[in-house]
């Protein structure tokens, strides 16, 4: 499909665009910042109303952007996120000051960005578009330019992303280099054939490296602690959902599209990183003492179980991918907007703060815990329905020894999980009681919640969405 | 309401719950009170259903069903029969009772007893749901109440108890989802509906495996040696309510497990398993016997006899015949009611004196009479006097196991041997003797406590004097469970 006739099925990505332009406009000239967040967020809204489903799937620009269901989903996936994050980010205080404005507007940039990475059908546009959202990340890690952590976090995820790229980078001019063409399906074709197919299972290891990097699966998980821990606290939320949901979304679209045919090979490869992944994860969360670094082990374990499904890779697989994201986006966005709202509160990102928070502050003790209980995995709730789908994918596939490892896995987790509901109703409180939470953060904690329940008790609903 | 009793019966709690959610968490009165007529109501739709229960028909009952979640096809899939509905009953008595006993709770009430009834929907929800997906869901939810329940009310240790309990449990509940996944799979169509995977064949090597993955999620549950240790940790920190449910209805979703679930979809392996399974339970009763008769802490001996009595349960499992059937069933049900006292007697005793060492006590035969009474009524039943029901149970049990082996029979009655020994050491070191000075002012047991009490008593004397006023609701499920296991 040629230029003009594609940006008829584009116009969400161009209000976001566009909104993104105005949004940097507005903030030259409005003095309250509050009315840029606002107008970000009807932005966000009105992109998210012009999302429509194509009745079947579109190549837009010659093939370059390819619309379907999948990338469907990951259009609202990624508004979705960057909603939640913009109503967690209004009162985040460290962020109050002349650049403001700007936070927001590259929020809005790093929406269209992700919905690019989640169309991407060519190698060239897959290179660009995950640039577009590394670059986005690392200024936005780097965004309290005054904050020595901070700063050193974004230098710290520059230098391993920039890596990352390169090495993929160069697995990408390999493929180029065998079919002599950047559009997935080509590719794909040319790897079918004999003389490739041992090409096929180098390059896919560099694919490995580069979005290995971007869904913080083991070994290439290090930078993820210390920048989560040094990244403004909203950010942090971000960065454990969006990018590395969307991380998944090309993972998944190149390992089907490209690298089908020598699934066998790296279908081992990736169970074994699945295991390391959660293992690495489980283990090193268990003795810490930060929140934010607390749950970003946690989220590199939470990858972990995510690649079972992509280890197993049949249909059930797939979608066990798709579910365990949404799942994942609710409660791991929300464990983080109470770790925003009692950072803020507390002025502490220790664990320590968290003792007595049922007494201190009820609510949102209940909230977090629900959190906590749906990321370990205990039904009703969103995050059980996300495993589930991975166990009975990789049961299908008879993957025995993943799913016994992640069985084991998912009690060490629930222990770690168990340390903060633990702080927060068996010890007793060490301050006065916490002030209500400001009204974004406390409707997106509701959103999040409903969320965390209606996908825990009627999955129908979603899955008839993922399904169709 | 009369086609949906059990969803009633399964919510009523949740709705209490929620309605304790809203009331200002000062008026504690008010909390109290719609906990206990919640229990009171769900005791009475128990009733309710009890009259429309078919004792003679062997399938199941009062089913009800609805899609819950087509891409799986998982059902919300309710129904009873002679294997669930008495725990239904016992659940209902146990809370009920439970809850007068909680009214002594001091702290946090608003959110003991939320977590109180939260805690009996997952127990009446476990029993009734026919959904393998289902179950599981249920299973999980009477986790996590019970962690704050012991962590946050319970004794000294209670943080160390409270997570011991919940991870050995996850720990096996997680093996088990893995069995149901593969059970789902294997069956075509694939289906987490009971009704349909009764009927299906399936190969020897899978079911032993399958099998055991049911079988650690329900043997840590009951607990079988030597996945016990959680027990009496948790029994000991729990507070006294909360013991008596432990005592009385979780350990007894585990054997349901086995009623339910474990023998009927894999009777081949069943059969292959038993003479496992005997050895399992030789081992329970007796280590369980052994190790509670040196106990000098009242509540950790209580824990140890419930490993024992237990073991009577799965030995009535593993005999597999009409007697072993009946009698499991009917230990499952009368542990349910002595223990369940026993506790409560304990937790008499506990708030009074604050302690619950058996060599500090003595003579309080003469200070409490009426306790005394009480007590020794309740340890006469847990040792199988005739006439009470711990008697006709673990008779039947130890008829069927005799058909099955007489060797492992001969051991087993080693355990009824030492329950006599180590309850009748307890009633003479807390009950005669010198009256200890310290508890001289002890005063006796209250009425409501009585209360509590009597209903449970009313049930062992009945059931021990005619116990087919339970046995007939259980008899036809129980041989028709019987000809699925042997073909």
């Amino acid at each position: 499909m040629g230029i003009i006739e594609s940006l008829r099925y584009f116009v969400p990505e161009l209000i976001l665009l566009g909104g993104a332009f105005l949004v940097f406009g507005t903030d030259l000239f409005v003095r309250n910042k509050k009315t840029v967040g606002e107008l970000s967020l009807l932005i966000l809204i009105v992109a998210a109303c012009f999302c429509q489903m194509p009745a079947q799937p579109l190549k837009l620009f010659y093939d370059m952007f390819h619309l379907d269901a999948f990338a469907h989903f990951f259009r609202y996936f990624a508004l979705i996120a960057v909603t939640l994050t913009l109503l967690i980010s209004y009162s985040y205080k460290p962020l109050k000051g002349p650049y403001e404005g700007e936070f927001y507007g590259l929020f809005l940039f790093m929406a269209f960005a992700l919905i690019l990475v989640a169309g991407a059908n060519n190698l060239l546009m897959i290179f660009l578009s995950v640039e577009f959202v590394s670059m986005i990340s690392y200024l936005l890690v780097g965004f309290l330019k005054k904050d020595a952590r901070s700063k050193e976090a974004a230098i710290k995820y520059l230098l391993f992303g920039s890596v990352a790229s390169a090495i993929m980078l160069y697995g990408m001019s390999l493929l180029y280099g065998a079919s002599g063409s950047l559009a997935l399906p080509a590719v794909g074709n040319a790897l079918f054939f004999a003389p490739f197919k041992s090409l096929a299972h180098i390059a896919v290891l560099f694919f490995f490296v580069g979005l290995g990097f971007k869904i913080s699966m083991a070994p290439f998980h290090m930078w993820a602690p210390d920048v989560y821990e040094g990244a403004p606290t909203p950010v942090t939320a971000f960065l454990t959902v969006a990018p590395k949901a969307l991380g998944f979304a090309v993972f998944m679209r190149v390992l089907s599209v490209v690298f089908m045919p020598s699934r066998a090979h790296w279908s081992v490869l990736l169970t074994a990183l699945s295991i390391l992944t959660m293992t690495l994860g489980n283990i090193t969360a268990l003795s810490q003492n930060n929140i934010k670094r607390f749950l970003a082990y946690s989220s590199i374990a939470q990858a972990g179980y995510i690649l079972m499904g992509m280890a197993v890779f049949s249909n059930l697989g797939r979608q066990g991918v798709l579910v365990y994201l949404l799942a994942y986006l609710f409660t791991n966005l929300g464990a983080f907007a109470v770790v925003t709202l009692i950072g803020e509160q507390t002025g502490s990102d220790d664990l320590a703060a968290y003792a007595g928070l049922s007494e201190r502050s009820p609510v949102t003790a209940a909230f977090l815990t629900v959190f906590l209980l749906s990321l370990a995995g205990i039904p009703p709730l969103a995050g059980f329905i996300g495993k589930y789908y991975v166990f009975a994918a990789a049961i299908q596939g008879k993957f025995i020894t993943l799913t016994v490892v992640a069985a084991v896995n998912s009690v060490v987790a629930a222990y770690y999980y168990f340390r903060i509901v633990r702080l927060m109703y068996l010890t007793s409180a060490s301050g006065p009681a916490l002030p209500p939470a400001p009204r974004p953060l406390a409707i997106a904690l509701g959103l999040m919640f409903a969320g965390v329940l209606l996908l825990g008790l009627f999955p129908g609903l979603f899955l008839s969405l993922i399904w169709r | 309401m009369a086609s949906h009793i059990l969803s009633w019966i399964v919510f009523t709690p949740l709705l209490g719950a929620f309605a304790v959610l809203f009331v200002p968490q000062r008026s504690t009165h008010l909390i109290k009170w719609i906990t206990l007529s919640t229990t009171i109501v769900v005791f009475g739709l128990a009733c309710v259903a009890l009259g429309f229960f078919q004792a003679s028909q062997g399938g199941f009952q009062m089913i009800e069903r609805a899609l819950w979640i087509p891409q799986f096809n998982v059902q919300y899939l309710l129904g009873t029969d002679g294997i669930s509905f008495p725990m239904v009953f016992l659940t209902a008595i146990i809370s009920l009772l439970a809850c007068l006993g909680s009214f002594g709770i001091k702290e946090r009430e608003k959110e003991y007893f939320f977590l109180y009834l939260l805690l009996e929907t997952g127990m009446m929800g476990t029993f009734v749901a026919l959904d393998l997906f289902l179950f599981y869901v249920f299973w999980e939810v009477v986790l996590v109440p019970m962690y704050f329940l012991i962590g946050i009310w319970g004794g000294p240790r209670r943080e160390y108890a409270a997570i011991k309990f919940f991870l050995y449990t996850l720990a096996g509940s997680l093996f088990m989802l893995l069995g149901i996944l593969g059970v789902y799979f294997a069956a075509s169509p694939h289906t987490f509906d009971m009704t349909q995977l009764v009927g299906m064949t399936r190969g020897l090597w899978f079911q032993k495996v399958v099998f055991l993955a049911f079988f650690l999620g329900f043997a840590i549950k009951v607990p079988i040696f030597p996945f016990h240790t959680w027990l009496p940790d948790a029994h000991v920190e729990a507070p006294t309510p909360i013991s008596v449910i432990l005592a009385g209805v979780l350990l007894k979703m585990g054997t349901y497990g086995f009623f339910r679930f474990s023998y009927p979809l894999f009777p081949d392996a069943a059969v292959w398993f038993q003479p496992a399974m005997a050895v399992l339970a030789i081992l329970g009763i007796v280590y369980g016997g052994f190790v509670a008769l040196a106990q000098t802490d009242f509540k950790k001996m209580v824990a140890y006899s419930s490993v024992s009595h237990m073991g009577f349960v799965l030995l009535g499992l593993a005999a597999m015949n009409a007697n072993g059937f009946r009698g499991a069933m009917l230990q499952m049900f009368t542990h349910g009611t002595i223990t369940g006292g026993l506790f409560l007697l304990v937790g008499v005793l506990y708030d009074r004196a604050h302690s619950r060492d058996l060599n500090g006590f003595g003579g309080l035969g003469a200070q409490m009479p009426a306790y005394a009474g009480i007590l020794t009524f309740f340890s006469l039943a847990s040792l199988g006097l005739p006439a009470m029901s711990g008697f006709v149970s673990e008779f039947l049990v130890l008829l069927g196991s005799y058909q099955y082996s007489k060797v492992v029979t001969g051991l087993s009655t080693l355990g009824i041997i030492l329950a006599a020994t180590y309850l009748l050491y307890m009633v003479q070191r807390v009950l005669l003797g010198k009256l200890n000075p310290k508890w001289a002012a002890l005063t006796d047991i209250n009425f409501k406590e009585v209360l509590t009490l009597a209903p449970l008593m009313v049930l062992i004397l009945a059931i021990g004097v005619y116990p087919r006023i339970i046995l007939d609701y259980m008899i036809p499920t129980l041989d028709a469970l019987l000809k699925i296991v042997k073909g």
